[in-house]
């Protein structure tokens, strides 16, 4: 899948910013991330060249953590907390009902390139468990309803927008 | 919405100074509405002038059962009034709320009088709630940058000192001595040194690190001059994960505020001492809160675990000498340096000295942060502060310290918070975190979970761990399956795996993932249709707390 010559030129400018700082990596791809929403192939070849390491070095940081991705998510990513404390307030229900509302999985997008699904870990919104996170926002005390609500919500302001 | 509903009035023109009203920008807060409230807030101020009051976005108190809290300034104190939902915000927002405390019905009194609040002992949490986070003079007014001007007529050993006499222990969990980590640090040759903030708070149940940062970002800022000082250092880097975007903020905007006002950056107050400091964002990853992973990652490396030794005080990111800190441990400093070490060491019991702030979570009534001395019980703890379950069910089992710490049932429940009194059950305290279950938990299901966590976020260094995790899920899931004659060898292997993982792995992630597993088989295992007499089963236990 190859990118727009914008993108490219956007993965360029990030890399040059940040190239110098010490411990770089993240920062360069978290900026990526940030403006592209995923970290096209084409990046990793142009971070490996700037940081002098082997593409298959670049590759492995990547996949090593779960907040980046190399393809496209959905317009909005909702992540669920899959932890403890949030368990105790029905996570593992509002799992169930997160992916039948959706009509997916952990880690899969739905075909109108609207939403994706992911687990996380803890959002420290453990005293209003359970938590999802869409985009910068934090919502607590979610059951299915709410849930619902939540996705309804975004749908109406986006048909809204187009 | 028609926020011109309120009573009008003239009478408020005696309030000389602009008053204040308080609304959160805590993410839990935000999570239930705050932002919403604070909008609504603006929109009355704007319209009623002659109030001349000013909205604040402060840290939450940590009552999150009242949030979104309003706060009124008044002369008499900070007036609360919560849950508040914007359109209760022109009825609160009259003359006379300005005044004193009003009979409006969400209207809870003095803000400091609240019972939750007032019996707390917040040392490190004393600005959290009560200043705007990012204004450098709300901060000074409040007491801030006290420690750091005396540690500026101090040398770097009466630094170090004064941490070691505080007694202070690492807050992240591993309760290691702080004092005698900044000697290792300051002990190494002058050199290039670094100090790292760990606030990669990852333990499900805990938020203390994330509400400090939201809340009272600078005294965490201070803390880590401090110690930049104490060590010689002159560059500190935040590791915040990436799962905390309003902290983020909020710290980006303090740091550039600090430096504004000259706390940061060359002659730090007038002096000779350089420092600076940046915020470096994980990327999802629970490891990466094990030090050594932590600075692999800062070096934009994949979170692989190190070997011990070298300590990181002595090769630590980037090879340099390295204090690694807890958010909570760096932001005790200040009040260590303002207030001398042994005021701190006043508090606490036995070899945990000073204040733990304790975290009330999962299926709680009244959840929060809850500031106290060490030593109080867990049965206490939730008498007093936490009145129960919001399911209002039974509690059954309750997990301290995170995903790699214990279910505690019942019996266990009076055992005091202390670091050795934890580790002598063979519990954890952790950073404080405190997870409530109710009588619905299927406590298979959580010991299953142990092992799958841990496979997720196994940096996969070191096989126990690795594949222990993998295997660990299999037989759980075996064992749950199991007949009466195939239920003892399944278990038996299961007691094996835990071995294996808990005394061959190279870190607590694999080290500790047996806690919770063996304590919820000991202790609950009627869940793993278990019959009493489990081998595992210590004397003391009892299947009453079913």
């Amino acid at each position: 899948m190859s990118i727009s010559n914008e993108d490219r030129q956007q993965i360029v400018a990030i890399i040059e910013q940040h190239q110098t700082l010490p411990g770089a990596m993240l920062p360069i791809l978290h900026a990526i991330q940030d403006k592209l929403s995923y970290i096209p192939e084409d990046a990793i070849s142009k971070i490996a060249t700037a940081l002098n390491l082997s593409r298959a070095e670049v590759h492995g940081v990547i996949s090593f953590y779960h907040h980046f991705r190399t393809s496209k998510p959905g317009v909005h990513t909702i992540e669920v907390c899959r932890a403890e404390s949030c368990q105790a307030m029905g996570s593992r229900e509002l799992e169930q009902q997160a992916k039948q509302k959706l009509g997916i999985d952990y880690h899969q997008t739905t075909k109108d390139q609207r939403y994706s699904l992911e687990p996380v870990y803890c959002l420290g919104n453990c005293a209003c468990s359970p938590a999802i996170r869409i985009g910068d926002d934090i919502h607590g005390e979610v059951d299915g309803e709410k849930f619902s609500t939540i996705i309804d919500s975004l749908s109406t302001y986006s048909l809204e927008l187009s | 919405m028609s926020p011109s509903q309120t009573t009008s009035s003239t009478n408020s023109s005696k309030h000389v100074q602009s008053q204040r009203v308080y609304v959160s920008l805590d993410t839990t807060a935000r999570s239930k509405g705050s932002d919403s409230v604070a909008d609504q807030v603006s929109r009355q101020l704007s319209q009623q002038p002659e109030l001349a009051a000013t909205l604040v976005r402060n840290g939450s108190r940590g009552m999150f059962w009242l949030e979104p809290l309003l706060e009124v300034e008044t002369p008499q104190g900070r007036v609360a009034y919560g849950p508040v939902k914007p359109n209760d915000v022109s009825d609160i927002l009259s003359a006379q709320a300005f005044d004193d405390v009003t009979d409006h019905p969400l209207c809870l009194g003095l803000t400091e009088q609240i019972p939750w609040l007032k019996e707390q002992q917040r040392l490190t949490f004393a600005r959290v709630g009560v200043i705007d986070p990012i204004d450098v003079a709300d901060y000074q007014a409040n007491g801030g940058f006290v420690g750091l001007s005396n540690a500026l007529n101090k040398t770097a050993q009466q630094i170090v000192d004064q941490v070691k006499e505080s007694g202070l222990r690492g807050r992240g969990g591993a309760a290691f001595p702080t004092g005698i980590k900044w000697q290792t640090v300051l002990d190494e040759a002058p050199q290039q040194k670094y100090i790292v903030c760990n606030a990669d708070e990852g333990d499900s149940g805990t938020f203390a690190d994330r509400m400090l940062m939201e809340g009272d970002p600078l005294v965490l800022i201070e803390g880590m001059i401090i110690a930049g000082l104490a060590v010689g250092a002159n560059q500190g880097y935040i590791y915040l994960r990436s799962e905390y975007p309003q902290a983020h903020k909020i710290l980006n905007q303090a740091i550039a505020n600090a430096q504004t006002a000259g706390f940061l950056g060359d002659n730090i107050c007038g002096s000779d001492f350089t420092f600076n400091m940046e915020v470096r964002l994980g990327a999802g990853a629970y490891i990466c809160g094990e030090e050594t992973s932590l600075l692999e990652s800062l070096e934009g490396k994949r979170g692989l675990v190190r070997a011990k030794p070298p300590l990181p005080a002595i090769e630590g990111l980037f090879g340099q000498p390295t204090i690694v800190n807890n958010v909570i441990s760096l932001a005790s400093v200040p009040f260590i340096l303002s207030n001398g070490g042994e005021k701190y060491r006043d508090y606490g019991m036995g070899r945990s000295r000073g204040t733990l702030p304790i975290q009330l979570a999962g299926n709680v009534a009244q959840g929060g942060l809850i500031e106290l001395a060490f030593g109080i019980s867990l049965k206490d703890l939730i008498e007093r502060y936490g009145k129960g379950t919001k399911t209002k069910r039974p509690m059954r089992s309750i997990q301290v310290g995170g995903p790699l710490g214990a279910y505690l049932p019942q019996h266990q429940w009076d055992t005091p918070l202390d670091y050795e009194a934890f580790s002598a059950m063979g519990a954890v305290l952790g950073h404080g975190g405190i997870v409530i279950f109710d009588d619905s938990v299927d406590m298979a299901a959580q010991a299953r979970f142990a092992m799958e966590f841990c496979v997720a976020e196994s940096c996969g260094k070191c096989t126990p761990c690795r594949i222990g995790s993998v295997r660990g899920v299999e037989v759980i899931d075996k064992l749950l399956d199991a007949d009466d004659e195939q239920r003892p060898v399944h278990l038996e292997l299961l007691n094996d795996l835990c071995d294996t993982m808990e005394f061959g792995s190279l870190c607590a992630m694999g080290g500790m993932t047996p806690f919770p597993v063996r304590s919820a088989l000991k202790f609950f295992p009627s869940d793993f249709s278990l019959a009493k007499s489990v081998p595992a089963q210590s004397p003391t236990s009892s299947t009453g707390a079913q």
